[in-house]
């Protein structure tokens, strides 16, 4: 696969090691009631979707940034690719 | 406890009622047909149509789901069950794996039951009358610093409490057994292994024939090229699946799907604690024998064996990226070949032939499930990562033990899918939720 | 014994003759012969068995798709097993052998098979050797294993290694026939960057080996001309012998390039292109029909090739027959050539061979019409399969033509790629021709650089018509698989038993599994399949053709990454010194550490090790930790962000203070441990275990840019920036004092402070913390003065008798000190089995936290750190025993814990050792038994603090 890094353009995927899902970057609330719960399904339970999904992504081999990567499951076509660090300020900017 | 559990399992059938024209495999028959031009062997396993319900629907005709539905039928007398299969059975994992089987495991809630798994095997031929070619030849786990020693002295300990016994190899033990391993001038030097001699092979595609022969011959139904397409939900409870030769009903529903258990379990709006991986495989060109047993390297995830047609059939790393593509990326392939020739630098030679990726359910702690799910009627089986293999007697045995008696045998009862809710995760390798580390 | 040289056709250099050996017998070749050829010509047709009936076995075809002229080329390490002889191009002084025979080639003991074949038909053993149980292990399988294999693999390494490296270009066009050459000519005219690879010698692929005309020359001649054109291209290059096998994500291919040069087996090559063009043309396939396989009966492609382009007859009586014009076509050329055709057969003029006859090859053939026809060798053709291998790595799937009787790449490409020639079905040189040029000017227009439309060269079309025939139905053995020994019957008996799907009559009758991969016989096989249901061959399917295309060897895609060069090696910035001192090194990961330093007289590790540690623990010693993980952490909000890392409390950490702290995993468990230095306000130095350093930054990284995106805080990984080294013991500050000019005294610098100060004149760090339990400092410069520093302080060290201690002495201390190490920070454990439970803070909240809270991770009885000593004080405790209660049975249910560090302490004068037990420190005081089963030792033990020495610390505050 090649990821096309929103910086650097696009690299071999020897460069990156991967995470997992993008849901890890929503960290549930701690102080919430059922924190127990929220933390459960954010620590263990994945959609795990055959087709389009959003993954973490790091380029450990770069410039370490933390990359939320769009892509298919089914066909390692990578659809788009964006840092991790603006899609989760944009997270909590819809949060706020 | 695990000896006790197999001696009874390798005990005597409760069903020996055949259906059809059930013939009984040996010598004598194979002359006989011989001689008459092999003209008249019946069918493994009937082609039959779906009935409008069972007592038990399997959804999977892998090696698991077909193991269960032989457990189910010879050991609990259950055979108003169908195995429903997508395409044809034993396409699936089972079909295309390293064909390794063994019981050297850590925790206690893994090695009772590996150590079952291989018991059944080490009886399967006799109980299914089809000869998968169980080949006890030994694993060897090779480690090459006092740390590794360490944990493997304390697997090794594991493996003799539970009887699966094992031993400590040292330098000169592993050169005068495995001439081609390179000691001393890989990167690497060997420090010693962890041996257990019951490890061993089987022809995988004869596993899961021989399990749908014996099960199809207790009266099971195998309805193959029939795709699940959605559960039949009633009141919150399961009551069948719906499939695309219409709807078949069943007291329990037991899902069975590794690779596409996130897929299938999605129809009941299940989320699994399960990541789909690709795993790459590869078998070299034939050569005479070469390697008298399995071996894995301690710096770098390899290991090897080789068949009795004389492929080295051997693998590495899962893909790090989750997918569904049953390929994997050209760089995965080359770490394996650069971490295989540190082993054994003669292999350098020795060419791929062929090379395969399947998908692998790889769960939060590296291990299997098989439980209950919330939904009434429903019941799970996956998340086997790339160990299944070898847990396909032990697996079904469980597994219709569950479906049987609705409690989970007891060499099965950690692998829950609470686990992760409670905390008793059967972690091996201590990597923690992150299921590509695994 | 039947083939011959021409004395005048083909294209080799008849100047340059060359000697090779065929197990015991040099024979004569010449350049541009292969050695399949060149066996061909001296007369041998038989060059090895089959793999079950261990049946003769000649040369079959003339390339990569040939599946019975196996052979080993080289000798003793360097031997290679399985090669085809068609692929080898002939060299001065070739050794080759032949395989899988015991006896000799000609009387192979094991042809024993072929008499016992009724009775080892298809799935045979699966329904037998099963009793006596043990029987299958000790006498069945040794003897199917010993005669299945093919050739020998030698145990032992040759040394060879195989280059590797990547290529990156417009277009890559796989296949250099006419379609290929047409393609990579318009292209390469644009100036568009262009790679051609070629299974052969890149010269025309088919056209070479034929005689049909392009315009008005030899098509051969032509595709010299092309190439020569190519060659000139300063954007074209030409890889010949290069075989593209496996087609990856987003144009990325894997190629094998088989010229040996600079001293290397080949190369592997990662190919980057934008597009691809797959021109991989079609290989001819066989007819079943009883004694098919005998040596002699080849592809009549490979017959008229030999003559055309090696100047070889195939045998001195040639009869040909075909389903298709291709019999007629290979006639004409092997009469042109002078060979002697004896039968010219057609399937659709009625002719069927029923049977043949021939011990070591053929002599004979016989018809339905009971004609019987003389002959050494026959030619047949049963039509084409295009190559569609790489266009369905991706899984897409090859349709079925019905007018071809073939199947033709399906729409689902790899994306990037096109088809042209042969492959698509266009068999006829003058399509080839117009499509190569067509699907080549239509990718330079999607490159942006349209191209001129090439004049297609006339061509001589060669007719090839197809009827459909798979089989002759007549008694006797067929063979679909040669090389497997899989006959039509297996494939009858396989359907009637259930086997109806291709995968599972594959799998069941190993058709296809051989070294050729079902190059020729698989449509066959499938045919025969359809035929058998009664169903057409696309409802029967097509197995999936998955990488590589032809085997490739393991060596060629690990590269250089061999031996010493698997990984690389980090050396610490003082290794050179401590190789100097004699010492002894152990791997920690990709580390290189000294393990401890044997002194004259020393005569095993033990006495170093004790000696070292009783030398740091009276005077002074010093340890080389630089392989520690250190991360720089700055910003406005360090402090918050190293607050939500670690588990214990960080935001108020003083500046000029280092703390020990503890990170989590989000799931609760420990993840790692180390020690925290605030510099400055703004500024933290963390300090991870060697083994974690890079997963703990990938895993901050992961914090402060998904999770703390609004922190100002940045990490910089420095460990190999700073040579760090523990000075320790009860003299280490007047050591130290020597080259630091600052007050490191008690009150000028306690226990855990840090300063940034001048190190023998160098900027450099110092820490006072302690692994060792001693008064001890760490102290770090620049990475480039490690080895000055170093030798500076031993020297001034020697008259208080400074020491250099290794991990060993390292590992000695703080098991007399109860930390935790690798044994214990296993990724199993929690903070509470540590004995740090009081650690992680109920204040805050921090990565882990909730997660640490569930009920299986502070339940009570989870075994958790304890201290263990002999009972007989004289007892060896060992990491890896489990603990049992004394006098139990040996089993899982009884297992209570496990010895994770055990080591001599020498400052206590007996075994002491860390584990963890269910109950934990609860448990003070009992005897239990540390049972090491394997190594087939145990001890009674009794279970004491963790906190051997000094448990107070008192020593490390002075």
């Amino acid at each position: 696969m090649m990821i096309d890094h929103p910086v650097l353009g696009p690299r071999d995927v020897r460069e990156f090691t991967v995470l997992g899902d993008a849901s890890l970057i929503d960290r549930p609330d701690p102080t919430s009631p059922d924190a127990a719960k929220l933390f459960h399904d954010y620590v263990h339970l994945r959609d795990n979707p055959a087709g389009i999904k959003r993954e973490l992504w790091f380029h450990e081999g770069g410039d370490r940034s933390w990359l939320v990567v769009t892509r298919d499951t089914l066909s390692h076509r990578v659809l788009s690719v964006a840092l991790a660090r603006d899609v989760a300020r944009r997270n909590r900017e819809t949060q706020a | 406890m695990a000896q006790t559990d197999a001696s009874s399992a390798t005990g005597a059938l409760t069903s020996k009622e055949h259906v059809g024209d059930h013939m009984r495999y040996s010598a004598w028959e194979i002359f006989k047909q011989g001689l008459t031009g092999n003209k008249s062997w019946p069918r493994m396993w009937r082609d039959p149509e779906p009935k409008s319900g069972y007592d038990i629907v399997i959804v999977g005709g892998g090696g698991h789901g077909l193991s269960t539905a032989h457990h189910l039928a010879h050991r609990h007398g259950l055979t108003n069950v169908a195995v429903v299969e997508k395409g044809w059975i034993g396409g699936g994992n089972v079909g295309r794996n390293t064909t390794m089987i063994r019981s050297n495991y850590l925790l206690a809630g893994n090695q009772p039951f590996y150590e079952l798994s291989l018991q059944l095997w080490e009886n399967l031929e006799q109980e299914i009358n089809y000869n998968a070619m169980v080949s006890q030849r030994g694993i060897l786990n090779l480690a090459h610093t006092d740390a590794q020693r360490d944990a493997y002295i304390r697997r090794g300990n594991s493996m003799r409490l539970s009887g699966a016994g094992g031993e400590w190899w040292d330098r000169k033990q592993i050169a005068k057994h495995l001439p081609m391993i390179d000691l001393d001038t890989s990167r690497f030097p060997v420090i010693g292994g962890l041996w257990q001699p019951r490890a061993g092979t089987v022809r995988h595609d004869a596993v899961a024939w021989g399990y749908a022969r014996s099960a199809d011959s207790a009266g099971v139904d195998i309805l193959q090229n029939t795709e699940v397409t959605g559960f039949i939900i009633e009141g919150g409870k399961c009551c069948g699946v719906m499939t695309s030769k219409g709807p078949i009903r069943a007291e329990k529903v037991a899902v069975c799907v590794a690779g596409s258990s996130s897929r299938v379990m999605n129809m009941a709006d299940i989320r699994l604690p399960i990541e789909s991986h690709a795993l790459q495989a590869f078998v070299t060109e034939g050569v005479k024998p070469f390697l008298p047993c399995i071996v894995t390297y301690g710096t770098g995830h390899f290991y090897i064996c080789q068949s009795d047609k004389g492929g080295l059939v051997f693998g590495g790393d899962i893909e790090a990226f989750s997918t569904y593509a049953q390929r994997g990326d050209l760089s995965t392939a080359e770490h394996v070949m650069e971490v295989g020739l540190a082993m054994m630098p003669a292999l350098a030679r020795a060419r791929v032939l062929r090379n395969w990726g399947g998908l692998v359910d790889m769960s939060m702690d590296g291990s299997p499930i098989i439980d209950r799910t919330e939904m009434e009627g429903l019941y799970f089986n996956g998340g086997w990562c790339y160990g299944g293999f070898k847990a396909t007697p032990a697996s079904g045995y469980c597994y219709a033990h569950l479906l049987a008696t609705d409690t989970s045998h007891d060499v099965a009862s950690a692998m829950t899918l609470d686990r992760f809710a409670t905390g008793a995760v059967i972690d091996e390798n201590g990597r923690g939720a992150t299921p590509n580390l695994h | 014994m039947s083939g011959y040289r021409l004395a005048t056709a083909g294209r080799i250099d008849r100047s340059k003759p060359i000697s090779f050996r065929f197990d015991n017998t040099w024979m004569k070749g010449f350049e541009g012969d292969t050695l399949a050829s060149a066996l061909l010509a001296n007369g041998v047709s038989l060059v090895g068995r089959s793999f079950k009936y261990h049946r003769p076995r000649g040369i079959f075809s003339d390339g990569s798709d040939e599946p019975n002229a196996l052979v080993t080329i080289g000798e003793g390490a360097a031997a290679t097993p399985n090669t085809r002889a068609t692929m080898v191009p002939l060299t001065q002084g070739l050794v080759a052998s032949s395989q899988n025979w015991r006896g000799s080639l000609k009387w192979d003991l094991m042809s024993v098979n072929d008499i016992a074949a009724p009775f080892l038909s298809a799935g045979f053993y699966y329904k037998t050797f099963m009793w006596p149980k043990a029987f299958w292990e000790k006498v069945y399988e040794p003897f199917i294993r010993s005669s299945a294999g093919l050739g020998v693999l030698s145990e032992k390494s040759d040394g060879a290694v195989h280059a590797s490296g990547w290529k990156h270009c417009d277009v890559l066009v796989i296949g250099a026939g006419p379609s290929g050459l047409m393609a990579a000519l318009t292209l390469g005219r644009t100036g568009a960057r262009v790679i051609v690879a070629d299974e052969a010698d890149a010269n025309g692929g088919r056209l070479a080996r034929e005689s049909l005309a392009v315009g008005d020359e030899l098509g051969a001649d032509w595709a010299v001309g092309v190439r020569a054109e190519l060659d000139s291209l300063p954007n074209v290059e030409v890889l010949p012998r290069t075989t593209v096998w496996g087609v990856y994500d987003e144009g990325l291919y894997g190629a094998l390039e088989r010229t040996e040069r600079n001293g290397t087996r080949g190369t592997h090559w990662r190919i980057r292109a934008k597009h691809s063009i797959l021109a991989a043309g079609a290989t001819e396939r066989p007819i079943a029909f009883p004694g098919n396989d005998r040596p002699g009966v080849m592809l009549a492609s490979a017959a008229r090739g030999y003559a055309n382009h090696e100047g070889v007859a195939v045998g001195r009586r040639v009869a040909v027959w075909g389903n298709n014009d291709n019999a007629t076509r290979t006639a004409k050329d092997l009469k042109a050539a002078g060979v002697r055709v004896v039968a010219e057969l057609d399937t659709r003029k009625g002719d069927e061979i029923v049977r043949t006859k021939g011990r070591h090859g053929l002599r004979e053939i016989f018809l339905s019409d009971d004609r019987r026809i003389e002959a050494d060798a026959l030619a047949i053709s049963g039509g084409w399969s295009p190559n569609v291998h790489l266009t369905c790595h991706h899984r897409g799937r090859p349709v079925w033509d019905e007018e071809r009787a073939a199947f033709l790449p399906g729409p689902d490409l790899p994306p990037g790629m096109a088809c042209a020639g042969a492959v698509t079905g266009a068999y006829a040189l003058s399509d080839a021709l117009r499509q190569g040029a067509e699907v080549g000017s239509d990718i330079a227009e999607a490159l942006g650089k349209p191209a001129p439309r090439l004049n297609v060269p006339e061509a001589e079309d060669d007719p090839r018509e197809v009827s459909a025939f798979w089989q002759v139905k007549a008694k006797g053995r067929a063979w679909v698989d040669m090389q497997n020994d899989v006959t039509s019957k297996d494939i009858v008996q396989a359907q009637a038993e259930g086997f109806v799907s291709v995968e599972h009559a594959k799998r069941y009758t190993t058709l296809g599994m051989a070294t050729d991969q079902g190059k020729t016989g698989n449509v066959l096989g499938l045919a025969l399949l359809a035929e058998a249901t009664g169903r057409t061959i696309p409802e029967t399917g097509t197995t999936i053709f998955r990488p590589p295309y032809t085997p490739i060897p393991m060596g060629a895609m690990a590269g250089t990454h061999r031996g010493q060069h698997f990984q690389p090696l980090r050396k610490t910035p003082s290794h050179a010194w401590a190789k100097e001192q004699g010492a002894v090194f152990t791997e920690a990961g990709l580390w290189l550490r000294a393990q401890y330093f044997p002194q004259p007289g020393e005569t095993h590790w033990r006495q170093s090790v004790d000696r070292e540690v009783i030398a740091t623990r009276r005077g002074v010693g010093i340890c080389d930790v630089s392989t520690l993980g250190k991360i720089d952490v700055q910003g406005r909000d360090a402090a918050a962000f190293l607050n939500f890392v670690y588990a214990n409390g960080f935001a108020k950490l003083a500046v000029g203070k280092t703390r020990y702290g503890l990170m989590l995993r989000e799931d609760g468990f420990a993840f790692d441990d180390g020690t925290c230095a605030r510099l400055s306000e703004n500024r933290y130095m963390v300090t991870t275990t060697t083994a974690n350093a890079g997963s703990v930054l990938r895993h901050m990284e992961f914090v402060r840019q998904c999770l703390c995106p609004e922190m100002d805080v940045h990490l910089i990984s420095v460990t190999d920036a700073w040579a760090q080294y523990a000075v320790a013991g009860p003299q280490s500050r007047a050591l130290l004092q020597k080259v630091i000019d600052e007050d490191i005294s008690n009150e000028g610098f306690p226990f855990m402070a840090c300063k940034g100060l001048d190190v023998a004149g160098v900027p450099g760090r110092l820490f006072r913390i302690s692994f060792s339990g001693e008064l001890a400092y760490e102290v770090a410069v620049p990475t480039r003065y490690g080895d000055a520093l170093i030798r500076r302080l031993m020297e001034l060290g020697a008259p208080m008798g400074v020491v250099p201690y290794g991990t060993e002495a390292l590992g000695v201390m703080r098991i007399e000190k109860g930390h935790a190490a690798g044994g214990e920070l296993n990724g199993q454990t929690t903070a509470g089995d540590l004995g740090l439970g009081r650690m992680v803070s109920t204040k805050k909240d921090s990565i882990g936290t909730v997660s640490s809270k569930r009920p299986a991770l502070e339940a009570g009885d989870r075994p958790a750190l304890v201290g263990l000593v002999p009972v007989n004080k004289t007892a060896h405790l060992q990491a890896g025993a489990h603990i049992l209660p004394p006098k139990v049975a040996t089993k899982t249910a009884n297992d209570q814990g496990w010895v994770s560090s055990a080591c001599h302490s020498p400052t206590l004068g007996h075994d002491i050792a860390l584990g963890f037990l269910k109950g934990g420190m609860a448990r003070a005081g009992e005897t239990l038994v540390a049972w090491d089963g394997i190594r087939g030792v145990q001890s009674d033990v009794t279970v004491v603090s963790p906190h051997f020495y000094d448990p107070e610390g008192e020593r490390l505050r002075v």
